[in-house]
């Protein structure tokens, strides 16, 4: 088993792969987290992860550089269903465009516009920075055994935009944050954090706990 | 439920090492920031801020191997300030593990920096930091001014301007320092932080002159930040993260309370 952690000069990917090495080795697990630019590798592993920080488009465009980048994701997700976790603009590259600073294609899995959040009291800034909560809007195994809701953990946040998905089904968590911030997406063997599970202490550690044990 | 007040921590590094050292645990060795970085992240601090006042230039790179040690071990989020004067740096230091870098200098010099590295990297990982000093006398409208080198230095320019100046080149977040409490143990400046707070979009870290705990309540309740920034309570052991917590939620602060560690 060989955790493809997607290396596109995007994100914080020291911290990623830390993270993920770290579950692995809590969980006893057999993968391998290997962090890659290479497409072949990506193609033929078994999980895929995209991080991705920074403006929309820029990550976009730092992942269509690396050639076959993208056809490789698709050959692993989509031809061979195996699963994917997205964090941050990572998860965002899932929905059908990014409004940010400029209209950008993403990878239109989860129908639907990466907005900027908008919260209903002016006194909540943007972007949003820190620990919320999560309310379940759809249950999803990723989040078997991990506590959720108003006393539930917390996940860490840094983010302005937000996928206003199409579908409710495919919104599995939001945050409160002056009315509801998307903050996991999922649609069959996809699924996709805004806020970052690899700095979310025991939250993030359940979380891709589970995703390592996925099988969609 | 709604996002919480953050309980920053912040360690001073020099040459790679924490100045005067920590000594509210037993660490192996109090001067090393990642000890120190590790004990944080299992106390349940929120963030970890770094301050790199390493002077010589000679030992810039020591700051790099501080925090790639320390996304070894901890998994929070880390904000790394002092000497970041090139997107070269700014690189270097996410790469390394650090997820918001904070200018300071090199924005004073020229604000367009602050542009340059929130278009390279996303404005939610510059953090535009201020050094403010009260100039106005008792009496007057209060005026605040940017100060350099320590607060040695006058610059002339106004904080609140320039506060406004950071967050429209793109800062996601200014780190707010009164020069005139920074170590005075008396309590933030509160109506600095209030008036950066509510005139701006983003949200605003208080830091400077806490000696207290309701020093932290006064940050976020009447000074109206989003997160407060503290150095000696915690690294001399007056207070622990998880009673500083505790006793701003006591004091009606939502905060984030989960049970520390992994």
């Amino acid at each position: 088993m060989r955790v493809a952690i997607i290396d596109y000069g995007s994100g914080n990917l020291r911290s990623a792969t830390k993270a993920f090495q770290r579950d692995v080795v809590k969980a006893g697990l057999p993968h391998e987290i290997t962090l890659t630019d290479d497409p072949e590798v990506v193609a033929k592993s078994s999980h895929i992860v995209l991080p991705g920080v920074g403006a929309y488009a820029d990550c976009r465009a730092g992942l269509d550089a690396v050639s076959g980048m993208f056809e490789a994701i698709e050959e692993a997700v989509e031809k061979r269903g195996q699963p994917f976790l997205g964090i941050c603009v990572g998860t965002q590259l899932m929905a059908t465009r990014g409004l940010e600073k400029a209209t950008t294609p993403g990878f239109d899995w989860i129908k639907g516009d990466v907005k900027l959040i908008t919260p209903s009291d002016p006194n909540l800034k943007i972007p949003q920075i820190g620990w919320n909560t999560l309310e379940i809007q759809n249950p999803h195994p990723l989040f078997e055994g991990v506590p959720t809701g108003e006393n539930g953990l917390h996940a860490y946040f840094v983010h302005s935009y937000h996928i206003n998905a199409e579908k409710p089904e495919n919104v599995i968590a939001t945050a409160d944050y002056g009315g509801p911030v998307t903050a996991f997406v999922a649609d069959g063997n996809k699924a996709g954090a805004q806020f970052h599970p690899e700095k979310s202490q025991r939250l993030g550690h359940l979380l891709i706990t589970n995703f390592l044990k996925w099988k969609p | 439920m709604t996002l919480k007040a953050r309980v920053i921590p912040c360690l001073d590094v020099k040459d790679g090492r924490v100045v005067k050292g920590v000594s509210f645990v037993d660490l192996v060795d109090a001067g090393d920031p990642v000890e120190s970085a590790k004990a944080y992240d299992a106390a349940g601090a929120d963030e970890l801020c770094f301050l790199d006042i390493t002077a010589s230039s000679d030992n810039r790179d020591t700051i790099f191997d501080v925090v790639a040690r320390t996304a070894e071990h901890c998994f929070m989020p880390v904000t790394v300030g002092g000497g970041v004067r090139t997107t070269g740096d700014i690189r270097k230091l996410l790469l390394a593990g650090a997820d918001k870098v904070s200018i300071n200098s090199a924005a004073v010099k020229n604000p367009d920096f602050v542009a340059e590295a929130a278009d390279k990297f996303g404005n939610q990982c510059i953090v535009g930091s201020i050094d403010a000093k009260r100039v106005s006398k008792p009496g007057e409208t209060p005026r605040w001014e940017i100060f350099t080198h320590g607060g040695r230095t006058p610059t002339g320019i106004d904080a609140v301007q320039f506060a406004h100046t950071l967050v429209e080149k793109g800062a996601g977040e200014l780190l707010l320092t009164s020069m005139d409490q920074d170590g005075q143990k008396s309590g933030y400046d509160i109506e600095l932080t209030r008036t950066i707070a509510d005139s701006v979009s983003v949200p605003v870290i208080a830091s400077g002159g806490v000696g207290t705990l309701d020093h932290l309540v006064e940050g976020v309740r009447d000074g109206h930040a989003t997160a407060v920034l503290a150095a000696s309570i915690f690294h001399f052991g007056t207070y622990t993260i998880g009673e500083a917590k505790q006793y701003m939620a006591n004091h009606g602060i939502a905060m984030r309370l989960d049970p520390p560690g992994e």
